[in-house]
């Protein structure tokens, strides 16, 4: 027998232990990351990092940035709980935030200025949940009805989504021939965001923390969120206590769908004002992390959110600032998401020395 | 009889966490004899195994293979060992033949010639006077076929050393006895077998020599001639049991539930339940016995209104009202109608309670829909946690613990539990004391006979037949999802309940249905 370490599964973990962990995945990805810039820029790590700490939060308007990118985070990653607790793989959040950005963007240039701007930006978050609610009841019902694979299903809807928003950017491009929508209502600004309290993004904030109280509200005190667990854990005592699991697959979905729809209103009317294919920029995807990561909790989801979009918009200074392309942001983030996933593996896992074999 | 010793475990420890599975064990195997592990469940029995078999790798102590040290990391590893393990849960695939089944991942030529392997298993099987056709589809096959399956497999690998890790237990009576008589050869042949099992009757039927666990600990060895079933009890559960059950008799009994020609198609569209009809009373325990899988679990899950039925007629009897029909309700309605039927089913952390949730969310799972209020009410669940934690003992750190963590006996306590609290009209339960220590399956027996002088019609299935010849006041046995026979607990013999279990002899069958007011 030899002597060396294997791996134990953890019965129980402190959450202060299972935070040291992820602590140290963080310190440890950032040196790495350090390497990675040094290796590139030929640059002091430090001066690299201090580059990235003033592309985050340097200025006023780079701090909003960062509010920014990590609330549009924040809100998806709230949308895909209600379905991610269900153990309802819905990977098409990507999907549902572009059409709810496509409904958004339509009504801006349909009904901006025939309509006072309150009534119009209630009229399209309703709508553009509607296109959410839609997109993400099709595999739901698929799913209930036929038992389809959720996981394939959403991800292809993506694509679906993708090419609706093709469509409807040519068929809105000005000018005819650009292949892009441009800036919408930039002369009225007919469905933007307005300013409030001084604070151009006020009411994304506003927004998205009503909606992520909400979501962890109906979550924890509802009688349909412990539906949603009870569906999530184990499907056959919901059936045992009479629990409706197609009901409740496709009503959840709904949530989870016009959530991320909204999100799609919420980028285009408050931060892009315009439909392109990059207004998801990835954050369909990127908010699973988040929300894994943080085990649903909203505080946690937050924090990581906000760790994320810190670490993005200190990236894209750095790319500027020691003239890189756009890709070193995604490599830094890429790094961090590779530390921080691993580091679940630790939380659940423990290394042992093999005790006793070294008699041979 | 040689008396070498082929296999010899030293001081080998297991943990799971801060469960110790196995602490210290010690053991040894000679050739060409046959050892029983004893030990009650959660003893540590299987877990020991898997660390022979190569699933486990022991934390601490050393395994040693004809005197020598050896390391085994893989199940190929127990293999090239000559160690061949027969688990609990067949490892076979359905639509391939036994011979397909048996050189399953094996290496061999380019080429597969499959009439000699056949002709190999042939020699394999009359070689120790097994019955199995290698052509047979596995689909085709009884359990015990399958079982006779798994051992010519690592028989047919030639292993020297055979594990079989309660073989019995999914075995009518005369099954076992062909069993028992295959193994004689194999230990003639020169073969060393381990036979995990908590039958007494068995282990002293069979084996050479007896080693006992008990919670993870290595108790002793004592050789077969000189033991007793007292004598293995006690080193087994560490104190004396008296097997009484304190049965009563049933007090007025009235009709409750009944079956009439229920029909029930599984998946596969074969039927799970054939023609069934019986009664269940107020005031008495319904035994239901019979090979597992054989129609229990959907016969359970018809009452509850979990099972699609075919053809045939559920009925409730409320007391003092007339009778209301079961047939085709689902769980909710048979809820809303306002009937307290409870039901412990045999999958406890898969559906009866779900395990990553503490004790308050699995009260819940009853009660949560109470109320107009969009929000569920948390502190009568609570409550209701606090209470079964008290009066039945229940050893958890707290009502927020994740049930999963609890023990099995412990677990069961909180499901049991939560189903007596609606004081049931109708109680059913599938399996209730497996898992269980002696101590906490008499807190379960003690319940069910509470539940029946409280009036309850209590349905129970079981697998132990002396308990249920013990315990109820009429058993139901099922053979091939139909009613094989109803029998007076109080004058019924286990042979006659094994037969019954193979679907012989229907004649035997007292007639002692009907017992309505």
């Amino acid at each position: 027998m030899r002597t060396g370490f294997h791996l134990t599964k953890r019965d129980t973990i402190s959450p202060g232990k299972a935070w040291a962990i992820r602590l140290i995945a963080v310190l440890l990805s950032l040196v790495v990351c350090g390497l990675v810039i040094m290796a590139i820029t030929k640059d002091n790590p430090v001066r690299v990092y201090a580059a990235l700490i003033d592309g985050a939060i340097g200025s006023k308007n780079r701090f909003w940035n960062t509010i920014r990118s990590m609330m549009l985070l924040l809100v998806v990653a709230s949308g895909l709980t209600p379905a991610f607790r269900m153990r309802f793989w819905n990977i098409g959040a990507e999907g549902q935030i572009l059409v709810g950005g496509v409904a958004a963007a339509g009504m801006m240039i349909y009904f901006g200025g025939s309509v006072p701007n309150a009534v119009l930006l209630f009229a399209i978050l309703i709508i553009s949940a509607l296109a959410g609610i839609i997109w993400g009841l099709i595999p739901a019902f698929f799913k209930a009805v036929l038992n389809t694979n959720e996981t394939l299903f959403t991800l292809m809807l993506n694509y679906v989504a993708i090419q609706l928003t093709n469509f409807a950017i040519i068929l809105w491009e000005t000018p005819k021939g650009s292949n892009s929508v441009g800036v919408i209502n930039q002369a009225s600004r007919a469905g933007w965001f307005p300013r409030l309290f001084g604070v151009n993004d006020a009411m994304i904030v506003i927004l998205v923390l009503v909606i992520t109280a909400l979501v962890a509200v109906y979550m924890r005190y509802s009688k349909q969120g412990y539906e949603i667990a009870v569906v999530g854990e184990s499907k056959d005592t919901a059936r045992y206590v009479g629990i409706n699991v197609r009901k409740v697959i496709m009503r959840t979905m709904m949530i989870s769908g016009g959530i991320c729809g909204m999100a799609g209103a919420i980028i285009v009317c408050g931060a892009s004002h315009t439909i392109s294919l990059g207004i998801t920029g990835g954050r369909g995807f990127t908010a699973i992390i988040v929300a894994w990561m943080a085990h649903f909790n909203a505080f946690a989801m937050a924090l990581v959110s906000a760790f994320l979009a810190f670490m993005q918009q200190g990236a894209i200074q750095i790319a500027t600032q020691f003239s890189l392309n756009e890709n070193a942001s995604e490599i830094i983030t890429g790094i961090i998401l590779f530390f921080l996933i691993g580091s679940e593996f630790f939380i659940n896992y423990k290394l042992e020395r093999t005790k006793g074999g070294a008699a041979q | 009889m040689a008396s070498e010793t082929i296999l010899e475990l030293k001081h080998v420890t297991k943990r799971f966490g801060e469960v110790v599975a196995n602490d210290g064990v010690d053991l040894s195997l000679k050739r060409g004899e046959i050892l029983s592990i004893l030990g009650e469940n959660g003893s540590g029995k299987t877990t020991l195994m898997n660390i022979l078999s190569g699933i486990y790798y022991p934390d601490d102590g050393e395994v040693c293979i004809d005197g020598k040290t050896v390391s085994i990391r893989s199940p190929q590893d127990a293999f090239d060992l000559g160690i061949g393990m027969v688990h609990q849960h067949f490892k076979l695939i359905k639509i391939m033949t036994a011979a397909e089944n048996i050189i399953l991942g094996m290496e061999g030529e380019a080429r597969l010639h499959m009439q000699q392997v056949e002709e190999n298993v042939r020699k394999v099987v009359s070689e120790y006077g097994f019955d199995l056709n290698p052509k047979e589809k596995i689909y085709n096959m009884s359990v015990s076929q399958k079982q006779t399956v798994e051992i010519v497999k690592v028989l047919y690998r030639g292993a020297r050393i055979l594990i079989l890790d309660e073989p019995t237990a999914v075995l009518t009576p005369q099954e076992t006895e062909k069993l028992f008589a295959v193994m004689r050869n194999m230990k003639a042949a020169g073969k060393s077998i381990i036979i995990i099992t908590h039958k007494l009757n068995e282990v002293l039927e069979i084996s050479d020599r007896v080693s006992v666990l008990r919670k993870g600990k290595y108790i002793g060895t004592v050789d077969t001639k000189d033991a007793s079933v007292d004598s293995l009890t006690e080193m087994m559960v560490g104190e004396k049991v008296e097997l009484d059950f304190g049965r009563e008799d049933p007090v007025s009994p009235e009709r409750r539930i009944e079956m009439e020609h229920v029909t029930v198609t599984g998946a596969d569209g074969r039927n799970v339940l054939t023609d069934i009809s019986f009664t269940a009373n107020s005031g008495e325990i319904l035994g239901i016995a019979g090979i597992s899988g054989n129609g229990q679990k959907e016969l359970l899950e018809s009452i509850a209104g979990l099972q699609v039925l075919q053809s045939g007629e559920i009925n409730y009897y409320p007391p003092d009202a007339e009778k209301t029909s079961l047939t085709g309700k689902s769980v909710e309605e048979i809820r809303k109608m306002g009937i307290s039927l409870s039901f412990v089913p045999e999958d406890r952390l898969g559906m009866g309670l779900v395990g990553s949730m503490d004790m308050t969310d699995n009260m819940m799972l009853r009660s949560f829909r109470k109320g107009r209020s969009f929000f569920a009410n948390r502190k009568d669940p609570k409550d209701l946690a606090e209470r079964i934690i008290k009066q039945l003992e229940v050893v958890t750190p707290g009502t927020a613990t994740p049930v999963r963590r609890l023990s099995g006996g412990n677990v069961q306590k909180v499901l049991v539990g939560r189903e007596i609290s609606i004081s049931p009209r109708v109680l059913m339960t599938a399996y209730p004391v497996r898992g269980l220590d002696i101590n906490s399956s008499y807190t379960i027996y003690h319940l069910l006979n509470e539940q029946k002088k409280n009036g309850a019609a209590v349905i129970c299935v079981g697998e132990d037949l002396d308990v249920l010849i013990g315990l109820c006041d009429r058993i139901l046995v099922l053979a091939g999802g139909r009613v094989s026979g109803i029998v007076d607990a109080r004058h019924v013999t286990k042979e006659e309940i094994g037969l019954l279990m193979t679907g012989m002899s229907k004649e035997m069958t007292t007639s002692k249905e009907e017992v309505t007011s």
